[in-house]
């Protein structure tokens, strides 16, 4: 089943090489692979709520075999309450990239085989068991990045997509080197099995390893101040690409983070709580004040992922507890926000890309009273950034409330910061869309028009999945609190009353 | 020399005489086409010789046969080689087929130089002896000097030159390496020396003497002439860049794997003594070369002085194989170094076979070795394109490329022979060759093309461009099976 959901775009995309020439074809089929793509991650998603539920620190849907012998590589996959949620995620958006793309018109043909390899690569990340597995989906990913930004881009495309791979590899370099000691030091690369294994004889430090798979995450979520290659490759990069990035491969980056880092390292992760929430507040604030001053719409938008992900690290770094009980509450949050940023951000660069496409600007001085033209264009612009900066009865309120929750009675001073953020954020959002759709119509936008259902899809989806999650949270807030619960025990043990 | 002697050097024999009835084929039938047919056929004799002794060694992990007075080993290592070694030559022949039609002068010469020097190249993993290695380097490296300035232009007669005199001079400085050994042990023989080094080290100085440090040092930067390690890679770029392309893979590749057979040879079974303090040196050596190739390969404008640094940053990622000897294994197991070595070989042969054979078929058609004029080539040869890129893809060693597992199983061994400092200067080192590696795949998919004619490429040479594109992939997803045989063949080294 695993394999399936893993492997189908990227037989797909052998299809589209081999077979395919027409680009319309090329098209369709890729949407119909994408969209059965979304219902197996809806499937395993259902099955999993319906079923699994309660089988806590268990991983379902396992495959589990000998891949290279002589460095006891297995081809191993599972998922369970932590990755479910993000293999829906990467489905959804996957499709939405999909739909997204219709009107790409220069090299087809490779442009859907990138993109759905893409969609490959970040699916393998998210159920892979074995650490070497994970590392391979994790590397895999750069290049269909490397090509879609810079083939497909605008901008200094090929600038960003190279400092793009290069902010990456280095990140990943010292992954590589600290799961390599974790294996030399266990003899194992299962990831289930390395979880709290900071106890035992390794032959790094454990603050080193844990320093080193922190450094490779803190790449890609992206915490301040390795985040400078997020604004330029998000700028540049084609919409549905930029959907992808923000909506999916940045929750790589929390994930491993919360899988790896924290699970492998509880009682380091706790140790150095302070500094992560100390470059999660700078990240919040920072990305939230450097948002204000932004004029590209799209770069706005890059920015506020910035100060949204610092919301992630904050509320990881709700792990040290209070009081000597440490509440699954901030971890949830944590989830969620990848959640939730991942449908929300998406969507607003979907909405971006086509605002960019209709009125051939993206400068947001030159723009102005847009609603009339694009009146849905401008109610699902302003649905998403009221979602984005927390408005109640959207899924944007519940996680921040989550985080903030978890936090709160941990970093008292920190998480009032933080919901400060939430402030600066109402500006820079309410101002963009004042600025961008209100006010008197411009003469030259006048033949501009509206979105054409095809282009409505992918934002329906991402506005119910936004409002579904907003107004009943617990669909999916209680599977990831079902897969923190190891994590969350085995922190609680390194709790010092 | 009895019957047996024969039998167990005759991969060799049959290479040389193969060399020999290339040049009588080339004096004797006008059409000069059969001289790659005939050589590429003709190894298949060498081959199933090789083929013969592998099952005759049997299945004992430390099964040898030894001959000519102990100076000849066959063992799995040095038939690991040999495959390796027939099978780099056989693709290199069929790969410059279109190449060699160019060559006015002396075709049947180009193919001969080539199979002698290969000859030498499986010698020299054989030899068990100071003296016969010597001997075995000798007739590796004459052919490869002349057929450096084949070209007979400037440029390639300068890289014969350079290569003959800095090939003379690093040959003197082993030589006399090898001296001080001899005159510390009293013996030539690589067995020999572990023995008389048991008995006779003074464990308070580095290398258990004075005279053992200057020679072993001295062999060091003997052998590290011949694999292009810094800092003994001035050569490499001028004569990378002025030989013709062929030579320069088969110099890259064939030369360098021979290199590392020798050096693994040498020092796991001769110095295996005094291994704490020569693989400390190796890893400085290592992480000198990765560092120096991959920042200097950064600036490079000619895909083949490109090629040429980064052929002297993988020496530093097989250095680090080298280093990780069992002594450093915290808890007494075996070194998965060798076989990780043995691996990455044959995953860089792959890989660097097919960036050269693309190149070569490339530049023939366009006349330029500039990265530049490479643009388009996306378009105009999407087969020759895509090769290439994965085949830079595999050097830059990012998954599912052989390049990736070669990585992977190289910097596993020097984990866990706890060099974890030489483990992060190298992964460092790959993500900034990511600059460079992707530069040739950006020119190729993304600058519009000089022109929009085809590349025209012979059968031949498309076939071994398709082998090792392929190759790059198969080992990249399912590795296990070469990680076995590699194992197996350096199980004889502890």
């Amino acid at each position: 089943m695993l394999s399936a959901i893993v492997f189908f775009p990227l037989i797909a995309a052998g299809i589209i090489l081999v077979l395919l020439r027409d680009a319309r074809q090329i098209k369709v089929f890729a949407l119909a692979v994408t969209v059965l793509e979304l219902a197996l991650a809806i499937a395993i998603f259902v099955v999993f709520r319906v079923e699994d539920y309660n089988r806590v620190g268990t991983m379902e849907l396992v495959e589990d075999v000998s891949w290279i012998a002589a460095l006891d590589i297995r081809y191993h996959l599972g998922v369970d309450g932590l990755s479910v949620p993000l293999v829906l995620l990467t489905a959804l958006l996957g499709m939405c990239a999909a739909f997204a793309s219709w009107s790409v018109n220069h090299r087809v043909k490779e442009y859907f085989i990138w993109l759905l390899v893409l969609q490959t690569a970040v699916t393998g990340v998210f159920v892979s068991l074995d650490a070497i597995l994970f590392f391979i989906f994790w590397e895999l990913e750069l290049l269909p990045m490397y090509f879609l930004i810079s083939i497909w881009g605008s901008g200094r495309r090929e600038y960003s997509a190279m400092k793009f791979i290069i902010f990456t590899l280095l990140g990943s370099a010292f992954m590589f080197v600290g799961i390599l000691a974790l294996y030399f030091s266990t003899g194992t690369f299962n990831i289930v099995e390395l979880q709290g294994v900071e106890g035992a004889r390794l032959l790094l430090p454990a603050g080193a390893i844990f320093a080193f798979l922190f450094i490779a995450f803190a790449v890609k979520l992206p915490v301040w101040p390795v985040h400078t290659w997020l604004p330029d490759a998000h700028t540049d990069a084609p919409t549905a690409v930029s959907v992808m990035l923000a909506g999916v491969l940045l929750k790589m980056g929390g994930y491993g983070m919360i899988r790896l880092a924290v699970g492998m390292f509880p009682g380091r992760a706790q140790e150095y709580a302070w500094l992560l929430a100390t470059l999660a507040i700078i990240s919040v604030l920072y990305g939230a004040v450097v948002t204000i001053r932004q004029t590209d719409l799209k770069r706005l938008v890059a920015f506020s992922s910035i100060s949204h992900m610092g919301y992630v690290l904050l509320g990881i770094a709700s792990v040290v507890g209070a009081g000597g009980v440490v509440n699954a509450v901030g971890l949830t949050g944590a989830a969620m926000q990848m959640f939730t940023h991942g449908t929300i951000t998406g969507l607003l660069f979907l909405v971006v890309g086509l605002v960019y496409e209709k009125a051939h600007t993206r400068h947001i001085p030159d723009m102005g009273g847009l609603a009339a033209n694009m009146p849905v264009i401008a109610v699902v612009f302003l649905l998403a950034g009221l979602a984005s900066l927390g408005l109640p009865g959207t899924s944007g309120f519940v996680s921040e409330l989550l985080v903030f929750l978890g936090t709160f009675e941990v970093w008292g001073w920190i998480t009032a910061l933080a919901v400060f953020a939430i402030v600066l954020t109402a500006g820079y959002i309410l101002w963009m869309l004042q600025r961008a759709f209100f006010g008197p119509q411009l003469p030259r936008f006048a033949g501009v028009g509206d979105t054409s259902v095809l282009e409505a899809v992918p934002m329906v989806a991402l506005v119910a999945a936004i409002m579904v999650v907003g107004v009943y949270p617990a669909l999916v807030s209680d599977v990831f609190a079902q897969g923190l619960e190891p994590i969350v025990t085995s922190l609680q043990q390194g709790v010092i009353p | 020399m009895t019957l047996h002697d024969v039998y167990l050097l005759s991969p060799e024999l049959a290479l040389a005489a193969l060399g020999l009835i290339v040049i009588l084929v080339d004096m004797t039938f006008r059409n000069k086409g059969l001289l790659a047919l005939v050589s590429v056929v003709g190894l298949a004799v060498p081959v199933a010789l090789s083929i013969v002794l592998w099952s005759d060694l049997g299945s004992a992990p430390d099964a040898q046969m030894s001959g000519i007075f102990g100076t000849l080993a066959v063992d799995k290592f040095s038939l690991f080689f040999k495959f390796l070694i027939l099978g780099v030559v056989g693709l290199i022949v069929m790969a410059s087929v279109g190449y060699a039609s160019n060559i006015r002068f002396f075709p049947g010469e180009y193919h001969g130089l080539m199979l002698f020097s290969a000859s030498g190249m499986m010698l020299l993993a054989s030899t068990t002896d100071l003296i016969s290695i010597y001997i075995a380097l000798e007739l590796t490296s004459l052919p490869l000097a002349a057929l450096a300035a084949f070209q007979r232009d400037s440029r390639s007669t300068e890289a014969g030159m350079k290569f003959l005199l800095l090939s003379a001079m690093s040959s003197a400085v082993l030589l006399y390496g090898m001296a001080l050994v001899y005159g510390f042990t009293g013996t030539t023989h690589l067995e020999g020396i572990l023995e008389r080094l048991g008995t006779a080290l003074d464990p308070s100085v580095p290398f258990g003497s004075y005279g053992m440090f200057i020679g072993v040092v001295m062999v060091v930067a003997g052998f590290g002439f011949k694999i292009s390690a810094v800092p003994f890679q001035m050569w490499v770029p001028d004569v990378y860049e002025g030989a013709p392309t062929p030579v320069t893979a088969f110099l890259s590749v064939a030369s360098k794997a021979a290199g590392f057979a020798v050096i693994l040879r040498v020092f796991y079974v001769a110095f295996g003594e005094i291994g704490l303090d020569w693989s400390g040196l190796f890893a400085v050596l290592s992480a000198l070369s990765m560092t120096v190739g991959n920042f200097v390969a950064i600036a490079q404008r000619n895909i083949k002085r490109m090629l040429a640094y980064s052929t002297i940053a993988h020496a530093g990622y097989l250095l680090a194989g080298v280093a990780a000897i069992s002594a450093r294994v915290p808890d007494g197991e075996a070194s998965i170094g060798p076989s990780g070595v043995l691996f990455y070989l044959v995953a860089y042969a792959v890989t660097n076979l097919a960036a050269f054979f693309a190149v070569i078929a490339i530049s023939n058609r366009t006349g330029s070795d500039m990265i530049s004029s490479f643009a388009g080539m996306g378009r105009r040869s999407p087969l020759l394109a895509i090769v290439l890129a994965f085949a830079m893809v595999s050097l830059l060693g990012i998954p599912p490329t052989a390049g990736f597992m070669g990585k992977l199983y190289i910097f596993s061994a020097a984990m866990k022979a706890d060099l974890a400092w030489l483990v992060v200067v190298g992964v460092v080192n790959s993500a900034v060759s990511a600059y460079y590696y992707l530069r040739v795949v950006r020119v190729m998919y993304m600058s519009e093309p000089e022109d929009e004619e085809g590349v025209p490429v012979a059968q031949a040479a498309m076939l071994a461009v398709f082998l090792t594109g392929i190759g790059i992939l198969v080992l990249g997803v399912f590795p296990g099976p070469l990680m076995t045989v590699a194992e197996k063949a350096a199980a004889v080294l502890f």
